[in-house]
This record gives C-alpha cells, sequence and structure tokens, in this order.
C-alpha cells in the first residue's frame, strides 16, 4: 500500500468552461491540505465604468460582462432602475421579456448540455470529436440552441449583446412574419427537448450527494425569472432590499473573482438550486413526464444538473409556445421614463443562478455607484467545498490524470461562467 | 483527394467569450465548417492545445494583463495568420475604458488590490503583434466568420468591409433615426457588419462595430451638439465600446474638455 504518497497535480486549464480557470490541489496521504479554484480572469471593472454613465447606456455596457448570458445582466440593471424610477409595465411587456429570457435559458443550457458536459459523460474530449460518433445528439442539442438564440433575436435583434431592451420596454416589437416563424421553431424543438430529458437518463450520473444550501427565487404562482424572493434552502426568505444584510463578499489571494457567501456559509445558485425551490409549480404535464422517467427532485447531487438544465429547457418551451400562441402584440412598445434619484437594487435569474445588482443614481438618472454579482462568484466558495467532499470520496489513490478530469467534470455540473464572474482553470496537485 | 482542412485555433484573452460563440452558435452549420477546417486549439469546445501550429488563429480578448501580453506573442510565432476577432481584441474593447482615466480603478473595486495583476491599459492586440486580419464587431457574428473564412479557402485575399453602416441601413430601406426622432446615431461614422440592427428597433446605433473607413467624427459630433445634447453626452456617445480606437477617442478628448457653465 501506498500510504504516503505526495500528490502534486497541476491542470493549466480546465477546458469547456465558459471563460477560462485552474485548480490546485495538495494532499498528503489521503488527506486535502488544499484546494483552490482558481480564478483569473483579467478584471474588467464594469462597476467603475458605469460610473458616471446615463441609464439609458447602463444596459448596452452590462450585456458585455457576459457573451452567453448578456440579456441577464441587462435585464436586471433595467428592473433595478425601473423599480427606482416607479415604472410599472403593461403585462404584455412582461410577459415579452419573459419570452426572451426564456430564450436564453434554451440557449445556454443547450450549449452547456452539448458542447461542455456531454462529452464528460459519453467518453469524449470535446463535443467536436463526439460529432462523428452520436451526430443526432449533437444535432438535436443545436437545433434547441438555435431556437432559444431565434427567441432572443426575436425581440432583440440578435443573440449575443441583444438590442431591443431599454429602462421602460422594448425598442420595437417583433414583426408577425418573424413572430410566427418562432413560433414554428419553438413547436418543432418541443419534441427534442423531451428526448433529451428522456437521454439524460441513459447517462450514468455520478451521486456524491451531500448536505449544502441552495438559493434561489422562488415564486407562488410561477417558475421565477424576473421576479419573487430570495429563498434559501435553510428557511431564510428575503426581499432584494435584504441582500447585502445576508449575502456578503470577500477577496481571497488566489482568485479574481469575489468570493460570496451566505451569513458565513457557501451555496449554491443555478438550475437545480431553482428546480429544487419551485419543482412543485412546474406545469404538471412536465411534472408527470420527469417523474415516469424516475427523475427526482428536489435532491442534493450535482451530477443531477444536467437533468435540471434539460427540464428547464422543456418549460422554457412549454411556456415560450404559450407566450407565443397568445398572438403577436400591437401595443406600445415602451412606457415613457421620467429619471429620479435615489437607490435601488434588483435579482433576476441567470442562465447559471441568481444576479444580483443595486444602483445609486442622481436626479439625472447618472450612475453613482453599482454593484453587480454574478452567479459564479457566489458559486466558487460551494464548488471548492463540493470538490474538498467528493475529491475525498473518489479516493486520492487515483492517477493525477483520473483526478485531474473527475474535478473538471465536478467543477462543469456547476457550468462555471468565469468570464462574468472576473478566466482559467488551471490543474495543480501537490501530493506530499 | 479533397482539399487539406485549414488548421485553425480560437484564442481567448481579456474577454465576454461572446465572440468565440460565432462557432458555436453555428448550429448545424458547425458541422459542414467542420469538414473544411481542423480545429487544433478551442478551450472552450474542449481543445487544448496551444502550442499547436496552425495556418489561422483568431484571437478574442483584450491584451490587459502581462500573461495576455505573453500569450498573444506565443500565438504569433505558431500561426501563419493572426485574426483578430470582435471589439476587445481590435480596440481594447469596452474594458479600455480605463485608459481613459488616470486613477488607479483596480483600488477602488477590489479591498486588495495586490490579488490582482492586471496592466494599467487594455488595448487591441495589434498594439503589440503584426495583425494579418482584423474582423470588428461587438460581437462579430456567424455570417461575418464563415464568410471570412469562405474566402480563404477559396483562396482569395478576404477584404473585410469598412463601409458605413448608413448605407447598409439605406439598403435596408429603415427610417432614419437621426434625421426623424433627432436621436445620437453613429452610424455614419461607424462600420457595416451588425445588419443596422439598432435603427430597425427604433433606435440610435451606438457603435458596437468601431469606426468605419474615413469617419467624419468631428461633424457627426457637431451635429450631435446642435441636437442639444450636452458635452459630456457627446463625449460618452464615442466613448462606450470603442473608446480606444483613435477617431472616437479623438471625439471624447474633444468633448471631454469643454466645459459648461450655467448663466443666468
Amino acid at each position: 500500500m501506498n500510504n504516503k504518497r505526495t500528490i502534486k497535480l497541476n491542470v493549466p486549464f480546465i477546458t469547456r468552461l465558459e471563460g477560462e480557470g485552474a485548480l490546485e490541489l495538495s494532499a498528503q496521504g489521503d488527506t486535502i491540505e488544499k484546494l483552490h479554484l482558481k480564478i483569473f480572469e483579467p478584471p474588467r471593472l464594469f462597476e467603475k465604468f458605469l460610473e458616471g454613465k446615463s441609464y439609458k447606456d447602463v444596459p448596452d455596457l452590462n450585456a458585455r460582462i457576459c457573451g452567453i448570458c448578456p440579456m441577464a445582466y441587462q435585464l436586471t440593471s433595467i428592473q433595478a432602475i425601473e423599480r427606482l424610477f416607479g415604472i410599472k409595465l403593461p403585462k404584455q411587456l412582461v410577459q415579452l421579456r419573459r419570452l426572451m429570457n426564456l430564450g436564453e435559458w434554451i440557449q445556454s443550457h443547450a450549449l452547456h448540455i452539448h458542447f461542455l458536459a456531454a462529452p464528460d459523460f459519453l467518453g469524449f474530449d470535446s463535443a467536436i470529436h463526439m460529432a462523428k460518433q452520436h451526430p443526432e445528439i449533437l444535432q438535436r442539442g443545436m437545433r434547441l440552441q438555435e431556437t432559444g438564440n431565434a427567441l432572443m433575436a426575436l425581440l432583440g435583434g440578435r443573440s449575443v449583446h441583444p438590442v431591443g431592451l431599454q429602462v421602460g420596454g422594448f425598442g420595437r416589437l417583433p414583426e408577425r412574419k418573424r413572430w410566427d416563424t418562432v413560433r414554428t421553431l419553438v413547436d418543432n424543438a418541443l419534441p427534442d427537448a423531451k428526448s433529451l430529458i428522456a437521454w439524460t437518463t441513459t447517462l450514468e450520473l455520478p451521486d456524491y450527494s451531500h448536505e449544502f444550501i441552495w438559493v434561489s427565487l422562488k415564486h407562488s404562482k410561477q417558475y421565477p425569472i424576473n421576479g419573487g424572493k430570495i429563498a434559501a434552502s435553510n428557511g431564510l426568505n428575503l426581499t432584494y432590499n435584504s441582500y447585502d444584510k445576508h449575502f456578503h463578499e470577500h477577496q481571497v489571494p488566489h482568485s479574481t473573482a469575489f468570493y460570496s457567501l451566505l451569513n458565513g456559509q457557501d451555496y449554491l445558485v443555478g438550475p437545480l438550486a431553482r428546480l429544487n425551490n419551485n419543482y412543485r409549480i412546474l406545469p404538471s404535464a412536465i411534472k408527470k413526464y420527469v417523474e415516469s422517467l424516475g427523475i427526482r427532485f428536489p435532491n442534493q447531487n450535482m451530477f443531477t444538473s444536467i437533468q435540471a438544465r434539460a427540464i428547464e429547457i422543456y418549460f422554457s418551451l412549454y411556456e415560450a409556445r404559450k407566450i407565443l400562441d397568445k398572438g403577436c402584440p400591437v401595443e406600445a412598445p415602451y412606457v415613457t421614463v421620467t429619471p429620479k434619484a435615489g437607490t435601488s437594487c434588483f435579482c433576476t435569474e441567470a442562465p447559471r443562478g441568481m444576479i444580483y445588482h443595486r444602483y445609486q443614481l442622481d436626479e439625472e438618472g447618472r450612475v453613482i455607484r453599482c454593484t453587480i454579482i454574478p452567479p459564479t462568484s457566489q458559486n466558487q466558495a460551494r464548488i471548492e467545498q463540493d470538490l474538498k467532499y467528493s475529491v475525498k470520496k473518489f479516493g486520492l489513490n487515483h492517477s493525477d490524470q483520473t483526478l485531474k478530469f473527475f474535478c473538471e467534470k465536478v467543477i462543469r455540473n456547476y457550468d462555471p461562467c468565469i468570464s462574468c464572474s472576473t478566466h482559467f482553470l488551471d490543474f495543480k496537485i501537490l501530493r506530499s | 483527394m479533397p482539399p487539406s482542412k485549414l488548421a485553425i485555433a480560437i484564442h481567448k484573452l481579456t474577454s465576454c467569450s461572446g465572440c468565440q460563440l460565432a462557432l458555436l452558435n453555428q448550429g448545424i452549420g458547425l458541422l459542414d465548417l467542420l469538414e473544411q477546417v481542423e480545429i487544433k486549439h478551442f478551450i472552450e469546445a474542449g481543445i487544448n492545445h496551444f502550442t499547436a501550429e496552425v495556418d489561422i488563429a483568431f484571437v478574442e480578448g483584450s491584451v490587459s494583463t502581462s500573461e495576455d501580453l505573453e500569450r498573444v506573442q506565443h500565438i504569433r510565432q505558431r500561426s501563419k495568420l493572426v485574426v483578430s476577432i470582435g471589439a476587445c481584441a481590435t480596440s481594447g474593447g469596452i474594458q479600455a475604458l480605463r485608459n481613459l482615466s488616470d486613477e488607479n480603478w483596480l483600488q477602488a473595486v477590489y479591498a486588495k488590490p495586490e490579488f490582482v495583476s492586471s496592466l494599467q491599459h487594455s488595448t487591441g492586440i495589434a498594439e503589440h503583434i503584426k495583425v494579418d486580419f482584423e474582423l470588428w464587431g461587438c460581437p462579430i457574428t456567424v455570417s461575418q466568420l464563415n464568410h471570412f473564412i469562405q474566402q480563404l479557402l477559396l483562396g482569395s485575399k478576404p477584404k473585410p468591409s469598412g463601409e458605413k453602416l448608413c448605407m447598409d441601413c439605406k439598403r435596408q430601406q429603415q427610417v432614419c433615426v437621426l434625421v426623424t426622432q433627432q436621436a445620437p446615431c453613429l452610424g455614419p461614422v461607424v462600420r457595416t457588419g451588425c445588419g443596422a440592427i439598432c435603427p430597425t428597433f427604433g433606435r440610435a446605433c451606438y457603435g458596437c462595430f468601431g469606426p468605419s473607413e474615413q469617419p467624419n467624427c468631428d461633424s457627426l459630433a457637431n451635429r450631435f451638439a446642435g441636437l442639444g445634447l450636452m458635452p459630456i453626452e457627446i463625449a460618452q456617445r464615442f466613448a462606450a465600446i470603442h473608446s480606444h480606437s483613435p477617431p472616437f477617442k479623438d471625439q471624447y478628448q474633444r468633448w471631454q474638455t469643454i466645459h459648461v457653465r450655467e448663466v443666468e
């Protein structure tokens, strides 16, 4: 028996993540001494250059935080500002924003499942190498992704950094013809989404369930995207205004991203957290289908995140279909906006989890100060805790290569969007 | 014998990952593209071979850290052609807004700035290495990327367009927002490529595709003043996505220094 092996593992880039990150692991025998998820995405200083900018420019600038979920950043800032200005949008416009949000969830989840996660479960390095043997799986994913992108482009002009959203509504409402085209796309994608969920049950999903706190928005009537209260699995129920009393960020030397903790504890945000909190209010047809496949939520197995994403894709298409069926709206695309000075905050659910924005504006609606907390900086501490538990249970006796691959899989469950949070999975194991 | 595939690499420096999506957002088209190109390095897609020699290296992101600088030099040595993609790689991107300030922004955002290493300025890659082609845009589009690759495959020298957005907008018969809404549209000085989506959505272009060929920014800025925009508003109009590109930076500086006093 090798009882005092020194582990020294260094993976300079962890692949299939959005952005780049690194992992450093030091172990002595079977004791982990240090485990650091290192994010060294270069700082881009959004919160600083937004100062002095008009509320009108904030959404377009904010989109550039992330190419995969630009809309989430736009809409969180827009809604924080609308809340400050006392703007209440007519119901139809709120529904249109929801439709566009659903599109962002669909494209982001489809991208994650097929390009980033599927190769782990099917034994490939990349989706590109997977394409020859599993063309139908990849093609289904691409069709879903295209449908999500088409929904975003319908209301935003394009899926990456869309231009349709503004404080007070939309620049313009969609044309009838494009509305109908997208409706057909959504119709055709529904069976794909259903078979995607069934496909996830054929995957061998490891189980490293353990106790942790999860946090998401929770709403009594609808699956939450842009509204509801902040609900934590430990029973906390918070309004947006009390966010900063309970959630605190701190810096560590090995990462450019801030670590966020809930009353001193790590917590999970994202699709699993959302589904755990809101499974009950999914349409009964979807619950029935999911249960017929033997899938159970809530649970604490991070490897079921791929199923949570597949279910959210199906739900999003189902709900998009409902909104599209009501017909292309023809009313005014926006309401009048009158700026007001003050401070306001808002939370929405980005594909990767809850986002929090807070703005202090002057009487002309210019930013005095702002705070933006993306999902990945909230998940960062949780990923490290998960790895500490899961790697030990998996066994430190595995080869460096096997350990590296296992850690990457665990990390990818969180779909960390490192570009947002502040870049790299570089893997370093030190065995001593 | 089919012609040999083009070996390509996709690199990321300081950026939002949005331009890389021009590959991953191809839909089924990606499978056709893979018949023509071989991807040697693309971390987000799971292919990590940084030292591979390639025909074309597409680089997303600006140089904002010393690691970025090292990487971009390394990329140049191993690539026949280097192509910058997107606003960050071509002109430093949105994060180049810090170049306009003398303040140390790191200290303002981070309680412990010593944990974070970053260069004072964010710059496009052509300031550091020879760049063969530039694809402008924030983000670049799927068709823009495919058109470029097809031109190379056909053996013709790509000539990315520098014409003004106004031209595309007129061809689409959109109603001019500058004329009809007095909206401060940057269309007369911005490069085509996005499909004139902002005017299509009834709003002013805010310059994602960077300065066009021969942009008359002085005149346009004067027109904005005529529309009643305050100097600071005109300065900020030019200092958004491409604030580090010379024609836009000049306008920023021109209007930034004009102080307005209210008189009784």
